[in-house]
């Protein structure tokens, strides 16, 4: 794609600002879609109908939204920090965008192909944290304080599960590029690492277990790390109101909401990426190509982020104790297991 | 040509520049009629008792530390994840004892408890049983009222 565009309009900035947007794109559109879709799912697995007026079953209902939360009114309590209160949308934000920036969404398209990838991904998405904190000391609002507090222990707690789940696919793979990622699980459905990856069948058959496990627990840190039910402790309305950002109002909030959004989508692709061959075609080289590749990723990232509403409105909330207890005593020791047979089973 | 981490500074940038130009959007259209109950602190409604900011058991020290520690030790993983297929066995024990190490300091630091955070320890209401003779008897419906 860098190419095709570049015998357009040569090398020069506008070139790589051009490259640079369609992640933007299609998180906007994202967003339309997964606000519609979860108020909609979450209205019918609870017997309401949701969004009817504006447009057919409410689609334009987003729209609708953004023109209004433009418009409000944006308080800044008289009390707060007001410089890190403004600062504190732009880093959660940014933070959540730099991850887009090593996400690849197809053969053709990544948005900067670095062959540090996964690390720079987990690296960067710590950011965030940063800007949560911030926004709940910046408010100076004793919900938001708290829930700032709960998102740091938490973020940080189900960051090891992440990182080592990842890890066992970088020993698998052998690469910290996600392009040289993907490509490796190349090939069809029982090729992607969750299945053991392209090995001999013994090899298979004895990673399989271990893969399944790393990718699960990936999947449960990752809902955790953009704290979503049943880990959303940092912003349980019924304890802490809307937590960090009980204070924000207006376009700033719905930046922290669109961050929140996008940052779900986040972990889903790679967790597709990683362990379910990204945008390669289930079926080896039927429906393959950079085209149908943005198709594959884009319905492997769709598939986990329904996988995450749906949890949402399942499951109860975990007491704090409850979470740090899952982190700390049921996920990490399971994953070092994984990790020591893992590597024991690829040297052997 | 830019190198693929400037790509990554113009994500940054590019980012920035969105919050930047949806708040300035937003700025444009928006109302501005603040009042001092407007801007109070926002407390359930009702008046913000004491500041937030203050000396504040942050709780999750030790876990922070913990978590420092084996950030530490997963940077130390990743490379060594990248390469261990071609060094072999030596390389795959060299880890093992390096994680090992490791692990005696996580099962001290589970046996000594800083994994647990506090736990609600809910106390049940003792029902205490009223006897037979001190229930009030109640008067047969339809008595007339004296």
């Amino acid at each position: 794609m860098e190419e095709l565009l570049q015998s357009f309009i040569g090398e020069s900035w506008l070139l790589y600002v051009i490259l640079a947007v369609p992640p933007l794109v299609f998180i906007l559109l994202y967003a339309l879609v997964t606000v519609w879709t979860e108020m909609k799912v979450s209205a019918h697995m609870q017997d309401r109908v949701a969004y009817m007026y504006t447009g057919p079953h409410g689609l334009f209902q987003p729209v609708a939204d953004i023109l209004k939360l433009l418009q409000k009114e944006d308080t800044i309590p008289a009390a707060a920090d007001k410089t890190l209160f403004r600062l504190a949308p732009f880093l959660v934000f940014t933070g959540t965008y730099a991850g887009f920036a090593a996400l690849p969404f197809s053969s053709a398209y990544i948005g900067s192909n670095i062959n540090l990838g996964v690390f720079y991904i987990v690296a960067v998405s710590s950011i965030v944290v940063v800007g949560l904190l911030m926004a709940g000391w910046a408010s100076n609002n004793k919900w938001s304080l708290f829930g700032a507090m709960r998102s740091a222990a938490q973020v940080i707690s189900y960051e090891i599960p992440t990182a080592l789940a990842l890890l066992i696919a970088v020993m698998i793979t052998g690469s910290l590029n996600l392009q040289e990622v993907i490509r490796f699980q190349d090939g069809g459905i029982f090729n992607w690492v969750v299945f053991g990856g392209p090995f001999p069948l013994l090899q298979k058959l004895l990673l399989l277990p271990f893969t399944f496990i790393a990718f699960l627990i990936l999947f449960v840190a990752g809902i955790a790390e953009v704290n979503r039910t049943p880990f959303d402790l940092p912003e349980a309305e019924s304890e802490l109101v809307q937590g960090y950002n009980t204070e924000y109002s207006g376009m700033k909030f719905a930046i922290f909401y669109l961050a929140e959004y996008a940052n779900m989508y986040l972990v889903s692709a790679i967790a597709a990426c990683v362990f379910l061959g990204g945008w390669s075609s289930p079926f080896g080289d039927f429906m393959s190509g950079p085209l149908w590749g943005v198709f594959w990723i884009v319905l492997k990232g769709f598939f986990f982020v329904f996988l995450q509403i749906w949890i949402r409105w399942t499951l109860p909330r975990l007491r704090v104790d409850q979470l740090m207890y899952t982190s700390w005593k049921v996920l990490t020791p399971f994953l070092f297991v994984c990790v020591f047979a893992v590597g024991l089973i690829l040297v052997l | 040509m830019l190198t693929e981490f400037g790509k990554v500074l113009i994500f940054l940038m590019l980012g920035v520049f969105f919050v930047a130009a949806g708040l300035i959007t937003s700025w444009l259209l928006r109302p501005r009629k603040p009042y001092p109950a407007k801007l109070a602190t926002y407390e359930c409604g009702e008046e913000p008792v004491g500041n937030a900011w203050i000396r504040f058991n942050v709780r999750f020290y030790v876990v922070a530390l913990i978590f420092l520690i084996f950030e530490v030790e997963i940077v130390f993983l990743f490379p060594w994840a990248l390469v261990y297929q071609d060094l072999g066995l030596f390389a795959f024990l060299e880890m093992a004892v390096f994680l090992a190490i490791l692990m005696v300091g996580y099962a001290y630091v589970w046996a000594k408890g800083d994994l647990d955070w506090d736990k609600p320890k809910p106390t049940l209401p003792r029902i205490v049983k009223p006897s037979v003779l001190s229930t009030p008897t109640r008067e047969p419906a339809g008595t007339p009222v004296t």
